[in-house]
């Protein structure tokens, strides 16, 4: 009867628990509205002012009545509440096997990149079946990544990481919107999600022309800013070896304390950026900084090239 | 925020005793004081809030640069800040003094004591005015002339630190004391106004409620101080 | 009222000097500035939203030059609609006009600060209908950082400044509400005689006042930060954006119930008034009020589910959503069994006030969805928020403000309206409204963005469907400005109780003299005196005295 949507579809695994609390929340909301509307319609027909109807001995109040409509939405609010933050809490936990992706938002585009290496714009490839994990930032103001067939949104920050994740369900292709307002062509700035079979998605990976994977462009990047001319063994300079050291605890010094913190994405970032602000007890704080030097897709190359040498044993 | 004054722009000056007008929406003299203190805290309240916020970006600041804000906060003078509290804390004094004045009807007093709040008030001023300059000379304000100071860039060497929130603790210093010593202007506008309506007999009945008014919002101004004082310039006195 | 002599009683409207209006202390004047002014805005952000609502006819940008000229077009829309119309609407105008009539006094405790607070309105207003012939501002009505303090090339200061201004216009008034409903009632008026009208304005005027300068201070600090370059909400400068988010939600989270506690007032007099019946639950109507402003002030987080605050702040601040929803609920079901073995006449006030009951249930129920965080993941930032505030802030304020308007416009003009063309009008408001925003529920749950000027195919008939509601709903906004301003050629004979309402409002001229009452009255009952049987006598232009 007709063409367009109604309802999105559900290409994720956690889509239809999603759509099962809004059917439920929905029906509440559609219930309690029907309700309080045929009852004043119903009032106001069968007690409109020329009917002779029984008017006598109405209630001035019930305690009754005000312990069921307080204690009834109570209870019913607490259902949903409870459904929906055990919901939240399943979004936000990734399985560890996740596939990375690493986005980068910027006015106005968005940049996908995979660990094996391929890179896209407003595009997005994933394998049908595994979950996969966003790992992302912006270079400029707050955007958000958006899949309505997902279920799924994450702000995406200026100066932070955020993640995000989903496991693909259906097979096809899905809008990708940015969903906070960043500037003049904030409705442009979306594209496509594709879902593909896995043995596809493979295929894809590793089409000619994509070169080498985000570790070993990170690599090269290393060597690059002169990275490796400090941080793989120097003879003037005493700087931490890097093998071993990402998702494990790092000593910093803090006035005269020391304490711990863990090496993840954001502790690398800023130890690029902003060196002086974490540095690791037993050394000097002589790194300089790569402030504005180095955009923020190479930062993420940098730091999969550092988790890459992450599982090797730390040399002092 | 109106109080309840009534200026005669011409004929002879009430004599001292006089019956506080009634304005004519009160019923009675009670209602129309309960009214002016009720309003005046009700005003305090939003001022509470007003500064609550910035408070409240200080704090989120301090609490993961406390290092940075230390350090930025040894960059303020203590000595003048300290004399600063004292004189602020003494215009208080002055000012409950000039309240009592008003209740028992002495206007002499009162004329005294609202000048003496008044002009401590002037010297708090001064004083900021001293310390705002000596931070200009150190180029320690934002957007104007920020610099590191070469002693902390020299420190930094052994002590990590980021230069960004070095900054913004002087972003939020500037802003919180400005705004307090904007408030601070108008109090001292609001105390000189009512000695010199005192002084030509203007004012209404003794002028209780008037002054007992102007007095919660000098001591108000006060206590923004007594919090922004440690806040500001006590993080870290000892280093 | 007999009529004995001919006697020529002055009432507040007999001022014909611009001198007695504009410089009025009279807070019955105050009111009608009050309504000259929003009304005026009322048309300037409608305005914006017609452009927007022809642009988004079609899925490409076609009606507008530029991306950039929708995009000031939302952000003024809201800016007009929440700070310059919403916001004083109720409180302002019915507020101002009724609350020292309702408690039997004179006027407000501070009538001077009353007029201050209407100047510094049309002071704010004025910057902004400055920024907006002057290039527009295209930040959102949110100002998110760092866009706003580092990114945008419009007049962001300008806009931040007029935004900080009218704060103070608020602050001063619920002010003067507060220590008024305090210090001023008529003898034998105690707390629990107060009109619902009344403790529905006194929560309003404590978030007004205790919300309002946190407002403040967010755009001040906006606007240090774009003026000095200094970072203390860009990240690329040392700051926090989300900083930002938590300062200005602080108060616009809580704003969002200046806006819908009045309406409820006003429902809790039409409702008693047009069914005869004393309010159901009196106490627990005026507790809820206070307890929604309390809350109320607890739950901004949940405008932040996505922000990336932490997931465990996001469920604190789901769950204390639920929690402020219940004495809404409340007030739903109280309203509602006022009206059983009632004696119901739909007249224009109550056709609105029904109305308000039916849209505010479906907005605070879709509300609910939202607080939801495993769905507000989703909806977040789509137009099923649009959808969602609409309903309350349009099908509920809007709807419960024209419904005041009706039912105290003999009370302030004397005259009544034309009753069919009321009812007209409220029908095709309540036709157009619906048509207008249900359509984007379904097109947010779709996955369609929020502030989008272009969007893909498949959502235009759904948007079609919206602009066609939004072209009969402006019919049904013009409709009551032709014929309330044409009531005015009439004279002014309504007579003080046409509705034979119950409140002390109602026991003085209409229009009132100007101070109000011959005599202060003496409370010796409570509110809403109000009993079915006798009704059938009533016609709705009895001119006896109904006490």
């Amino acid at each position: 009867m007709w063409t367009f949507p109604l309802f999105p579809d559900q290409a994720s695994t956690i889509a239809k628990h999603v759509d099962a609390l809004y059917f439920f929340e929905l029906g509440i909301a559609g219930f309690f509205t029907a309700m309080i509307c045929v009852l004043i319609l119903a009032f106001a027909a069968r007690y409109r002012r020329r009917s002779t109807v029984d008017r006598s001995n109405p209630p001035p109040s019930s305690k009754t009545l005000e312990i069921i409509w307080i204690g009834g939405p109570l209870l019913l609010g607490l259902t949903m509440f409870t459904w929906g933050a055990i919901l939240f809490y399943k979004m936000y936990d990734p399985p560890v096997d996740a596939l990375e992706v690493y986005v980068v938002g910027k006015q106005w585009m968005w940049h996908a990149q995979h660990s094996e290496g391929r890179a896209e714009i407003n595009e997005l490839h994933v394998p049908l079946g595994r979950p996969i994990k966003l790992t992302m930032t912006s270079q400029d103001v707050i955007h958000s990544f958006f899949i309505p067939a997902f279920r799924m949104k994450q702000d995406v920050l200026p100066g932070r990481y955020t993640t995000m994740w989903f496991e693909p369900a259906k097979i096809g292709r899905y809008h990708l919107f940015c969903a906070e307002y960043c500037g003049t062509n904030h409705s442009a700035m979306g594209g496509w999600v594709y879902v593909m079979e896995p043995v596809e998605f493979q295929q894809w990976l590793s089409q000619a022309g994509t070169g080498a994977s985000m570790a070993e462009q990170g690599e090269r990047l290393f060597v690059q800013y002169h990275c490796a001319g400090c941080h793989r063994g120097s003879q003037t300079v005493h700087a931490p070896r890097l093998e071993g050291v990402y998702g494990r605890p790092v000593p910093v010094q803090q006035g005269k304390e020391v304490r711990f913190t863990l090496a993840d994405y954001r502790y690398i970032r800023d130890s690029i950026l902003r060196p002086k602000s974490e540095v690791v007890a037993g050394y000097e704080p002589v790194m300089p900084s790569f402030e504005g030097q180095i955009t923020e897709p190479d930062l993420l190359k940098i730091i999969a090239y550092i988790k890459s040498i992450g599982a090797k044993e730390a040399t002092q | 925020m109106e109080t309840v004054t009534t200026h005669r722009a011409s004929g002879p000056p009430a004599s001292p005793n006089d019956e506080p007008i009634l304005e004519e929406q009160f019923d009675d003299l009670e209602q129309q004081h309960e009214a002016s203190s009720v309003g005046m805290w009700v005003f305090l309240a939003t001022e509470v809030m007003f500064f609550g916020g910035l408070i409240a970006a200080y704090t989120v600041y301090r609490a993961t640069s406390p290092r940075e804000f230390a350090l930025a906060s040894q960059h303020l003078n203590v000595g003048l800040g300290c004399l600063n509290t004292v004189i602020l804390l003494g215009s208080s004094l002055s000012m409950a003094l000039a309240v009592r004045a008003a209740q028992l009807q002495s206007r002499r007093n009162l004329l005294w004591f609202l000048a003496i709040t008044a002009a401590l008030g002037v010297c708090f001023l001064g004083v900021k005015a001293v310390e705002y300059y000596q931070e200009y000379r150190e180029h320690l304000i934002p957007g104007l002339n920020f610099q590191i100071p070469a002693q902390v860039v020299a420190k930094s060497t052994r002590l990590p630190l980021d230069p960004r929130r070095f900054e913004m603790f002087f972003v939020l210093y500037f802003f919180m004391t400005g705004l307090h010593a904007f408030h601070l202007i108008v109090g001292i506008a609001l105390v000189s106004v009512m000695a010199l309506l005192t002084w030509r007999r203007w004012l209404s009945g003794s002028g209780e409620t008037q002054i007992e008014v102007t007095g919660l919002y000098w001591h108000f101004v006060d206590v923004v101080w007594v919090f922004l004082y440690p806040l500001l310039y006590l993080i870290d006195v000892q280093s | 009222m007999s009529a004995v002599a001919v006697e020529f009683k002055e009432d507040y409207l007999q001022a014909y000097r611009l001198k007695s209006w504009l410089l009025t202390t009279d807070h019955k004047r105050i009111g009608l500035l009050y309504m000259a002014s929003i009304t005026f805005f009322f048309f300037v952000g409608g305005a914006a939203a017609t452009i927007m609502r022809l642009e988004l006819m079609t899925p490409k940008g076609d009606v507008l030059s530029s991306p950039d000229a929708y995009n000031r077009l939302f952000t003024i829309h809201g800016v007009v609609m929440i700070f310059f119309f919403l916001i004083p609407s109720i409180p302002a105008v019915l507020g101002n006009f009724l609350i020292p009539l309702m408690i039997g006094a004179r006027d407000l405790a501070f009538p001077i600060l009353n007029l201050l607070s209407w100047y510094i309105l049309m002071i704010g207003g004025s910057i902004a209908i400055g920024v907006l012939i002057f290039g527009g501002v295209d930040t959102g009505w949110t100002f998110y950082t760092p866009f706003s303090t580092m990114f945008s090339n419009t007049m962001v200061v300008p806009a931040a400044t007029a935004v900080f201004i009218t704060g103070f216009s608020s602050i001063l008034t619920g002010l003067n509400f507060i220590v008024t409903v305090h210090t001023m009632r008529a003898p034998g008026m105690t707390w629990f005689r107060l009109p619902l009208f009344v403790w529905a304005l006194y929560a309003t005027s404590l978030i007004m006042v205790l919300g309002t300068p946190v407002l403040a201070i967010s755009v001040a600090l906006v606007a240090v930060e774009r003026l000095l370059h200094v970072g203390i909400f860009d990240p690329a400068l040392g700051g926090d954006p989300i900083l930002f988010q938590h300062l200005f939600w602080f108060y616009s989270h809580p704003a969002v119930y200046i806006m819908v506690l009045p309406g409820m007032g006003v429902v809790a007099e039409i409702v008693p008034c047009f069914s005869r019946r004393p309010i159901f639950g009196y106490k627990l109507i005026a507790f809820s009020s206070v307890a929604i402003a309390v809350l109320g002030f607890l739950v901004w987080g949940h405008h932040m589910f996505v922000s990336g605050q932490s997931m465990y702040a996001g469920m604190i601040f789901s769950f204390l959503s639920f929690m402020v929803a219940v004495p809404s609920a409340i007030k739903v079901f109280n309203w509602t069994a006022t009206m059983y073995k009632g004696s119901i006449r739909l007249d224009t006030p109550m056709l609105y006030a029904l109305g308000f009951i039916g849209l505010f249930t479906m907005g605070g129920l879709t509300g609910l969805m939202l607080a939801s965080v495993g769905i507000d993941v989703h909806v977040h930032d789509t137009y099923f928020v649009v959808a969602h505030f609409h309903y309350i802030m349009v099908g509920g304020a809007v709807m419960a403000y024209l419904g005041g308007i009706h039912f105290w416009w003999p009370k302030l003009s004397g005259r009544m309206y034309p009753e069919l063309l009321g009812k007209l009008s409220a029908l095709t408001v309540f036709i157009g409204f619906n048509l207008t925003f249900f359509p984007q529920f379904v097109l947010g749950y779709l996955g369609m963005p929020r502030r989008y000027y272009e969007y893909p195919a498949e959502f235009q008939v759904l948007n079609v469907l919206s602009t066609a509601g939004a072209s009969i709903l402006a019919v049904g906004y013009v409709l009551p400005l032709a014929y309330l301003l044409f009531s005015l050629r009439w004279p002014p004979d309504a007579g003080p109780n046409p509705w034979r309402a119950s409140g002390l409002e109602w026991q003085t001229d209409s229009p009132p003299p100007v101070h109000n009452f011959e005599e202060i009255p003496i409370v010796t009952r409570g509110p809403y005196q109000y009993s079915p049987e006798g009704a059938e006598a009533i016609d709705g232009n009895g001119d006896d005295a109904s006490r």
